[in-house]
Parts: structure tokens; sequence; C-alpha cells
């Protein structure tokens, strides 16, 4: 057993989990999203998307681009927050909660795959 | 470029981590920890404010308690991590600058820089290995005739005087070991606008290792290979190396033809120098004994031209443990008087200073003058840096390993016509020169006439090519009449033509020209661009061939066809 390897494997799941958790419910409802799992998710795919720089396989220039869209996606479901919240000020109206969910939604698709690629390259060592 | 950022993001994976880590943390704690708002109600910051504050706490920028004024348990909790986030900050900063001081990361990017370079480079070029004495001449003379190089040199003290050297021409230079393959495709070995290679590091293996890696990565390539020994210069010339210059045979070579051919002397060092460069004066070696000081690889290469010309040499040679020393040799320095009187410098002619150090070699000179102030000395020169003094010195002549060695390749590089041509000369006598160097002085009286080469190909010589193809003749002489009067004809020597039966010196103006020929002319820039006139301008050398000017267009043509001279001439024997 391999401690990185470990690291590495956990910290992808967790980006998913934490992304699957915050995307679940009712996409208009602000009462079923909640902004800590967001930021966690947040978090955990930066984490995720830095421990995979440097890896010179095709298979690591897969992974780190999915951690980037997830990156990216979950960036811009905050930002929609944030300027909903205090630049327009109309509060989390359902059309708001509903483009930050689909944003999140986009996230998750990515780390589904990059959670895939993971599983296929575990397969492929048959170790 | 990828295998950089790569590199750069591989070693910074360790200060984002935590620097995110401790931003993350931070943030969260803000919004956990209870606040107050103006009205004394409990509030809790959210991460928008809460990521706000702590951006600017982290860089120091400190704009203050907002959106209210913290209470004591945000102040602690700030406390802690104005700490935390300001030494991560350091790390990372530190991590990063450490990172792009870091030799290899320095060496990718320059090898990167000098990898673009190359590839970038849009006329031709010769890739220089090795930047020493030779290596450096051999690039300023490049250079004054704006020709582009590459320079792969061990030395980075040597780039780095390179890059400073003041040329309107940029040469890419880089620090590496020329005997890595790597270095010489990264160095445009295989670019299809590399014209040769020049191997002249002062490692035998390493010039051998260049000459083999040209040969097999491209063997359309012309490589000039220095060569210190006979065995190299045998392994080298197993494998067709194209040119093989060794400096010490080189410069016996030239003083062998000094000794018994001053006018072939001359001409070949004429024709080696520099163009516009003043002519050389006719320099006669006496005939009689002769000293020579140092039996190296110099020495010996020198000894054995000498005697082969009959001449009588007393060697000087302070190693005595040298097995082949001639007969009658004297054990010492020839820096003082004694050795010197041993070696019987009174009643000798000449004096060869060859020894392997400067300082000895003008040491001889001086002592052998006061003993005999007739002697013809000759002055070996090893170190570039001392041109100075040997400049000023009063030798009769005057010899520079590598200047040697930077004329014969510049020569090599820039008119490998030349090089032909003066291989050519060798086989004639010495009135044969002599009657040469009277004509070229006749086009040129004190500077070396301007020389140079042409092919008979479509590109160079349209005209001359279409009128070949045609099955008219074209004869040698046509090409030397002025373009604007052919009564009249330019002072132009015709030193070479090569064509497919071989290379013949000094061809016959009558000789008809084919496609694929290559001649080397010498006169003025002048009669060149007249030359280039009839070469490429098909009404020119219609002119200077037959004397008609023909009509260019088809009116003109229908015109003279129908009322003029030539017009009638064309339609002899045909029906009206």
């Amino acid at each position: 057993m391999n401690l990185e390897k470990v690291v590495f494997a956990f910290t992808i799941i967790l980006a998913l989990t934490l992304n699957f958790g915050f995307f679940i419910g009712d996409i208009e409802t602000p009462a079923h999203h909640h902004v800590y799992e967001l930021y966690a998710a947040i978090f955990v795919n930066a984490v995720a998307t830095i421990l995979k720089f440097g890896d010179r396989s095709h298979m690591g220039a897969v992974l780190l681009a999915t951690s980037l869209v997830a990156v990216i996606q979950l960036v811009a479901a905050s930002a929609v927050w944030g300027y909903a919240e205090y630049v327009e000020g109309t509060g989390l109206t359902p059309t708001v909660m509903a483009s930050i969910v689909s944003l999140a939604g986009g996230a998750l698709v990515a780390n589904l795959i990059s959670v895939t690629l993971l599983v296929i390259e575990t397969v492929s060592l048959r170790r | 470029m990828d295998s950089i950022i790569l590199l750069l993001l591989r070693q910074m994976r360790a200060p984002l981590l935590l620097l995110s880590t401790v931003y993350a943390v931070a943030t969260i704690g803000l919004t956990l920890i209870p606040g107050m708002d103006d009205q004394g109600n409990v509030w809790h910051m959210d991460f928008f404010h809460a990521f706000y504050f702590v951006s600017f706490m982290g860089t120091t920028i400190g704009f203050g308690e907002i959106p209210y004024p913290f209470t004591d348990a945000q102040r602690m909790w700030a406390l802690i991590f104005i700490y935390i986030t300001v030494a991560t900050w350091i790390y990372a900063i530190g991590a990063l600058i450490s990172l792009l001081k870091q030799e290899s990361l320095k060496r990718a990017i320059t090898e990167y820089q000098f990898t673009r370079q190359v590839q970038n480079l849009s006329e031709r070029f010769f890739l220089v290995c090795g930047y020493g004495d030779t290596g450096s001449q051999l690039l300023r003379s490049l250079r004054s005739s704006r020709m582009a190089a590459t320079v792969i040199d061990i030395d980075q003290d040597r780039i780095d005087a390179l890059t400073l050297t003041d040329s309107p021409l940029f040469t890419p230079a880089i620090c590496a070991n020329a005997g890595e393959p790597h270095n010489l495709i990264i160095g445009g070995i295989t670019h299809p606008l590399c014209d040769a290679v020049v191997a002249l590091t002062n490692d035998n293996a390493v010039n051998l290792h260049i000459a083999i890696a040209a040969r097999v990565l491209n063997p359309s390539l012309r490589v000039i290979c220095r060569a210190d020994s006979h065995e190299i210069e045998a392994n080298l010339a197993s494998f067709g190396t194209d040119h093989i210059v060794d400096p010490y045979d080189s410069f016996a070579t030239l003083l062998g033809l000094a000794i018994h051919s001053p006018h072939q002397y001359m001409l070949s060092s004429w024709f080696h120098s520099e163009s516009g460069a003043p002519l050389s004066k006719l320099l006669v070696l006496p005939r009689g004994r002769w000293i020579l000081c140092g039996f190296g690889r110099f020495g010996r290469a020198v000894f054995s031209e000498m005697v082969r010309h009959g001449l009588e040499v007393t060697v000087i040679e302070p190693d005595t443990g040298i097995q082949d020393l001639p007969e009658g040799s004297i054990i010492g320095l020839g820096t003082e008087a004694v050795t010197l009187q041993q070696a019987r410098a009174e009643s000798a002619v000449g004096i060869i200073a060859g020894a392997n150090d400067d300082s000895n070699n003008l040491s001889i000179m001086v002592t052998a003058r006061e003993l005999n102030p007739d002697l013809f000395v000759v002055l070996r020169q090893t170190e570039n840096f001392n041109r100075d003094i040997f400049a000023a010195s009063s030798a009769d002549l005057l010899m520079a390993s590598s200047q040697v060695l930077v004329n014969k390749v510049r020569t090599l590089l820039t008119n490998p016509l030349v090089d032909d041509f003066l291989s050519l000369a060798r086989s004639h006598d010495d009135d044969w020169a002599m009657e040469l160097t009277q004509r070229l002085k006749t086009i040129s009286p004190d500077r070396l006439p301007h020389l140079w080469a042409i092919r008979i190909n479509s590109d160079e010589a349209h005209a001359v090519s279409e009128r070949l193809r045609a099955d008219q003749k074209v004869l040698l002489y046509h090409l030397l009449k002025d373009h604007r009067d052919r009564q009249h004809t330019l002072p132009i020597i015709p030193l070479l033509h090569s064509n497919s039966r071989g290379a013949f010196s000094m061809p016959d103006l009558d000789t008809p020209l084919s496609t694929g020929d290559q001649l080397l002319f010498a006169g003025n820039r002048t009669s060149e661009s007249s030359m280039r006139w009839i070469l490429q301008n098909t009404m020119v050398l219609d002119y200077v061939v037959t004397g008609r000017v023909e009509p260019q267009t088809t009116i003109g043509r229908w015109f003279a066809r129908r009322f003029g001279d030539s017009g009638r001439h064309h339609r002899d024997g045909k029906p009206a």
C-alpha cells in the first residue's frame, strides 16, 4: 500500500462525493443546497487539482484537465452566488439557485469522469 | 516549454497545497465564529466577506475589520492566522524563487530558448562546435561576411564572451557538450538550412563524435573536422568526413610550400586571407642549415616536411625521453645562448621557434638574433591572446596555428571552390604560380581581388541555362564580356572550371559551358555584377553572344519579321 495513492484517491473521491452532496436536492430550493458544502467542494477540488500537477503521463494530463474543469465550474457557481447575494442584492431566487446548482452539476460530471479514469487506471494496474 | 511548466508545477505542489489549506481553514473559521453587527445582533460572516478579509490579511494589505468591527473571538482567530498565512506566503514565494534559481530549470529554459532561436533561423548557417581560439576567430570572420552560425561550447565563459561581442548578426549559442548528439540536434544539425558542421573542439574524441553523429543524422551535410593525430584522421576519413584539418600538418605543409615554391605559398596565403585584405609580399626562405626548436607534434610535422625538401635541420628539444629524436640533436630549451651555440646558430640560415610556449618562442627569437642577426626567424604562436606581441615582433614569418586553421576552414565554408583551385594549383610549378600572381596583380594591384563562384543552373544562371536548353552554345569568354558593350572584355580571370568530368584550373576561354558546371573567378565586384546580368538576363546574354538585340514584344517581333533585316534572315527558305 502506498500512502500517496491513498491520499490521491481519497481526495478525488471526496471531491466527487462533496460535489454530489451539494448538487442533490430540488434544483430551485436554497434549503437543499448548503453553502458550506459548496465551500468544501471547492477546497477539495482545488487540492485534487494541485495533487495532479506535474504528472507527465497521458492519464495524468486528462485527470488534471477534468479537475480544472470541475474547479472552474464550482468557482463559477460560487461567483454567481456572491454576485446575486451582494452585487445584485436579489438574494437566492429560484432562477439564481437553479443556475448555481446546474453549474455544480457540470462540475459533478467532470468529477465523475475523474473517478472513472482513476478506476480504469487502478484496474489496468492489476496490483 | 512543456517540460519546464511541468517541472514548475510539480515542485510547487507542496507550497500550493499548504497555501490553499491555510486559506480554507482561515475562511471557514471566520464564517463559523459569531460576530456582531452595528445594532449589536449576533452576526455570522458570510463566505464572501470572510474570503475577502483573509485575502487581504494573508498578503498583509490589511484594509481593516469589515463590514463591522470584530468581536474578540474573531480577533483571536485573525491573530493566529495573520502569522500562519504570512508565513505560508513567504514559504511559497521562497519555494518559487529557489525553483527559478535552480540550475536544472535554468538549463531547461536556456535550452528551450536556444532550440527556438535555431529553429527560427531563416538563412543558411553553419554549426560551429568549439568556441576556443580557432572557433572565435572563425566566427568573427564569418560574421563580418554576414554568414549565420550557431555555436556549441562546453565552457559557459566563452559563450558569455560570444554573447557580449558586438555584431549586427545574432548568433544562437549554448553551453553544452557537443559530443552528445542531442545537443547537436538542438544546435541545428538536422535543420534543412544547415550548410555544414565544423568540429573545432580541442578534444579529438569529441570531434570524432561530432563527425560520426553528423554522418548518421544528416548524411548530406558537409563535415569539417579538426584532428590532432594521424590515427584520428584515418578514422575520420574512413567514414567519409568531407574535410579533415590538422593544425600541425596544415602548418607544416604551408611551411614546406614556402620553402620549395614561394609563389605558390604567396598565392595560397592570398586566397586564404579575408576578402579585401592587403596582398602579402613574396617571401623567400633561405636554403641551408636550419635550427628547429621543439620536437613535439608540431616540430615533428615541420621536421619531416623540411627534410623532404632536402634541408638540413638541427633539432633542439628539452625532453630527453623522446625516442625518435634525430641524430645530432641538442638537448635544451633553445632560450639560452649556450644551447643555441651548441646548435651552431652562427652558421645557420634560419631558426624555427616552434616550442609549445609563446614566451619561450619569443625568447628563442631574441637570443638567436643576438648570436646571428641575419637569421631568418619563423615564429610559432600558440595562444591567440598573444597576437599583439607577436605582430609587433620582428619575425620574418609568423605562424599562428589557430589562424592557419581559421583561414582554411573559412575558405572551405565560404567558397569551397577556392580550396579545390589551390589543391589543383599545387600540381603546377612555381613559375605557373608566379605568372598567375602577376596577372592577379594587374586586376588589383595591392588588395586581394574579389573571388566569386557561380553554378550554371536555372536559379543562378537563368539565361545561360535557357540558351543551353535550346541547344545553343555558350562559351566561357561570353561571360567575361561587358554587358553594355560586347567589344569590351572585363578584367576577370577564370580560375577554375569544374564539371562532371573533373575540375580544371585556368580553363580555356573557348570552353563550352554546360548545365551543372561550377566556375570560380577573380576580378572586382563591378565585374561580378556585370557577369550576373549576363547569367540571368536572356536579352543581355543574346546581345553578348550574337551582338543583336532581339525585339522583346510580340508586335516588335512581328514588325522585325515583316520589315527588319533579322526577320528576313529568319524567314529564309520558308514559303512566304
